[in-house]
């Protein structure tokens, strides 16, 4: 491989990551905190993908349809909260499997009727529509760029409200301890409903900005919902941290898988079962550490 | 009258509409039982795992679609495939599958468990979607169905519909008695005690990771046998029949009917069947009609339609 291509190659990870992370990040916060298996996360996702396409059209630009995008997120995400998560808190995850997996079929079919089973392409808007030359031949659009920079904001703006403010401080009280939080007088159930709205908001956000470079289909929420669970369970649950590491790690080891040429004895391993590689670096990650790699261990 | 009592005339009521069933029912709902009948195999061999050993499964319909996979791969192009020799094949390849799935998903537990199967699942799915194996996204087609040759001589045929409903219910009953016998032996005792408690046996000295992998085997192996009879019956086999929906499709017919009993599945197989075709029937939209169902019962139907009989039993003071 040419040192240019390999260049666009390792920037491709890092953006796939980093854009990985900002979904499985919420998936893992709503875990680790609310102690909930979200299934319908990856719906959120999509609906950000196609809110962004629906927004762009009637409002004319992205640097628009972003800001308006995550305030109906936020509402989308406080109102299922109040509605339907906030009853499965005290129940079993069997429960809270079975009623995530209805509300994809909801959203799915709410997609449908709202925006249509087409698959549709948002443009990348015109102030990061430029390429950055690498070689003469090759270049890199800056608008993949912009989306890994703004994923680090965001991330380090995460370690700050969790690790920096009282918001965070009272967030991580309620996750090891909800009773006597909520006896020192706090409103944990706001808390929670907050939480839950902040994940849902990222991961619209994440399909937002995503839907310029991939473009927007119907059940784009399940694969990736599939590829954060695995995400998750290298990195281990409930961990911020371990959802970067494993973000990371999927990015380069799929965008690799599908460029590389493996062959073992005469059989084409790759790139034909690229979309194996990162079940395989999870079964690796299983057998060396059950509860991912900064996972508390289990019992 | 006794529950115990009520509940043996209920199964024996229904074992005799089952039998006589082809006899007044047209084509359409013979099949259509078939269909149910297999859903119920599929449904038991989940509740084994949920209700019994208490490992949520989100990747059941692996090992169904396995199996499925395992006939179209057998069958020879334009003869069918020895229904005695492919079946024990591709239930015994789901099985194995189960197996090798189990030995590394029953390294972690609880959500991990759920997320492990579903992405192993999803891995076979693209296994077969992705590559040339079996025909890619759009699968492939059995044109002729397995043959029932015992050294030459037919005793049924599976291109007639009643033949092929009979099997079914064969093995749907096989199934049945074979999980209520196993769960009753010491194995079963076993595994409802790792549900219970699995450090508690551990400290008695249970091997309970052997247990619980023995278990996932067995369920893999019996979802095999659904999945193998879809595959005869729809004459074609594609990656959704390994697909998540099925497997989500899989734990609400367990927990609508009624989890940790046999009887239970069944019936959510039943419900599930006749509620997408009502639903299908209604509108284009059908899925909304069908979140909105999972969702109500899993807020207000967690026992399931089996809860719900005895539920009703205990408040007129009567029952178990």
């Amino acid at each position: 491989m040419e040192l240019g291509t390999f260049a666009i190659q390792v920037l491709n990870s890092v953006q796939y990551g980093l854009l990985l992370f900002l979904i499985a990040s919420g998936l893992t916060l709503i875990f680790g905190i609310m102690g909930i298996i979200n299934l319908a996360h990856g719906s959120f996702y999509m609906i950000g993908a196609y809110l962004a396409w629906s927004l762009v059209g009637r409002l004319g630009s992205l640097w628009l349809a972003i800001p308006a995008g995550i305030v109906l997120s936020v509402a989308i995400g406080a109102l299922l909260e109040w509605m339907l998560i906030a009853r499965l808190y005290r129940r079993d995850h069997l429960y809270q499997v079975l009623l995530t997996y209805g509300l994809i079929l909801i959203l799915e079919e709410l997609r449908s009727v709202a925006f249509g089973d087409d698959v549709h392409g948002v443009a990348v808007p015109a102030a990061l529509a430029a390429s950055l030359p690498l070689t003469d031949t090759l270049s890199y659009p800056v608008y993949r760029l912009w989306i890994s920079g703004v994923c680090v904001v965001l991330a380090l703006g995460m370690y700050w409200l969790i690790a920096r403010t009282r918001l965070g401080m009272t967030i991580r009280a309620g996750a090891s301890n909800r009773e006597m939080v909520s006896s020192l007088g706090i409103n944990i159930g706001l808390v929670y409903r907050l939480v839950f709205a902040l994940g849902v908001a990222l991961a619209a956000f994440a399909g937002m900005i995503a839907a310029p470079v991939s473009s927007v289909f119907p059940g784009m929420g399940n694969q990736v919902l599939i590829v954060c669970f695995v995400v998750v369970v290298i990195g281990g649950i409930g961990s911020v941290k371990g959802a970067l590491v494993g973000a990371l790690l999927i990015g380069f080891v799929d965008t690799f898988g599908k460029v590389a040429e493996v062959s073992v004895a005469g059989v084409r391993l790759l790139p034909d079962l690229a979309g194996m590689s990162i079940y395989v670096l999870m079964a690796v990650v299983l057998l060396w550490r059950p509860e991912g790699i900064f996972g508390r261990r289990l019992k | 009258m006794t529950g115990a009592r009520t509940r043996l005339a209920a199964v024996l009521v229904l074992a005799a509409v089952l039998v006589v069933l082809p006899f007044f029912a047209e084509k359409y709902y013979v099949q259509l039982a078939a269909r149910i009948l297999i859903m119920a195999i599929f449904a038991m061999s989940l509740d084994l795992l949920v209700g019994y050993a208490g490992l949520v499964s989100l990747g059941h319909a692996a090992f169904f679609g396995l199996a499925a996979y395992t006939l179209a791969l057998l069958s020879p192009q334009y003869e069918g495939a020895n229904l005695w020799v492919s079946l024990p094949l591709a239930a015994g390849a789901a099985a194995l599958a189960a197996l090798a799935i189990g030995a590394l998903a029953l390294r972690t537990s609880g959500v991990y468990f759920i997320m492990v199967t579903l992405a192993f699942a999803q891995m076979l799915y693209f296994v077969f979607h992705d590559t040339k194996i079996a025909g890619g996204s759009d699968g492939v087609y059995i044109y002729v169905r397995p043959v029932a040759d015992l050294f030459g001589w037919q005793p049924f045929s599976l291109e007639n519909f009643t033949h092929f409903y009979y099997l079914t219910l064969v093995l749907a009953v096989a199934v049945f008695v074979s999980l209520t016998v196993v769960l009753r032996s010491p194995f079963g005792r076993v595994i409802a005690g790792i549900r219970v408690n699995e450090q508690r046996m551990r400290s008695l000295g249970y091997a309970t990771f052997r247990y619980k992998l023995v278990c996932f085997a067995i369920a893999g192996g019996l979802a095999g046998i659904a999945g193998y009879l879809a595959a005869a019956q729809h004459g074609n086999v594609n990656p959704d029949m390994m697909g998540w929906h099925l497997s989500g499709n899989g734990l609400m017919m367990v927990i609508l009917g009624g989890m940790g009993t046999l009887v239970g599945p069944v019936l959510g197989a039943f419900a599930m069947l006749v509620l997408e075709i009502v639903f299908q029937g209604a509108t284009k939209h059908w899925q909304l009609l069908m979140g909105g169902f999972i969702v109500l019962v899993a807020l207000f139907l967690p026992a399931g339609l089996i809860g719900l009989a005895s539920a009703r039993r205990r408040a007129r003071g009567g029952g178990e």
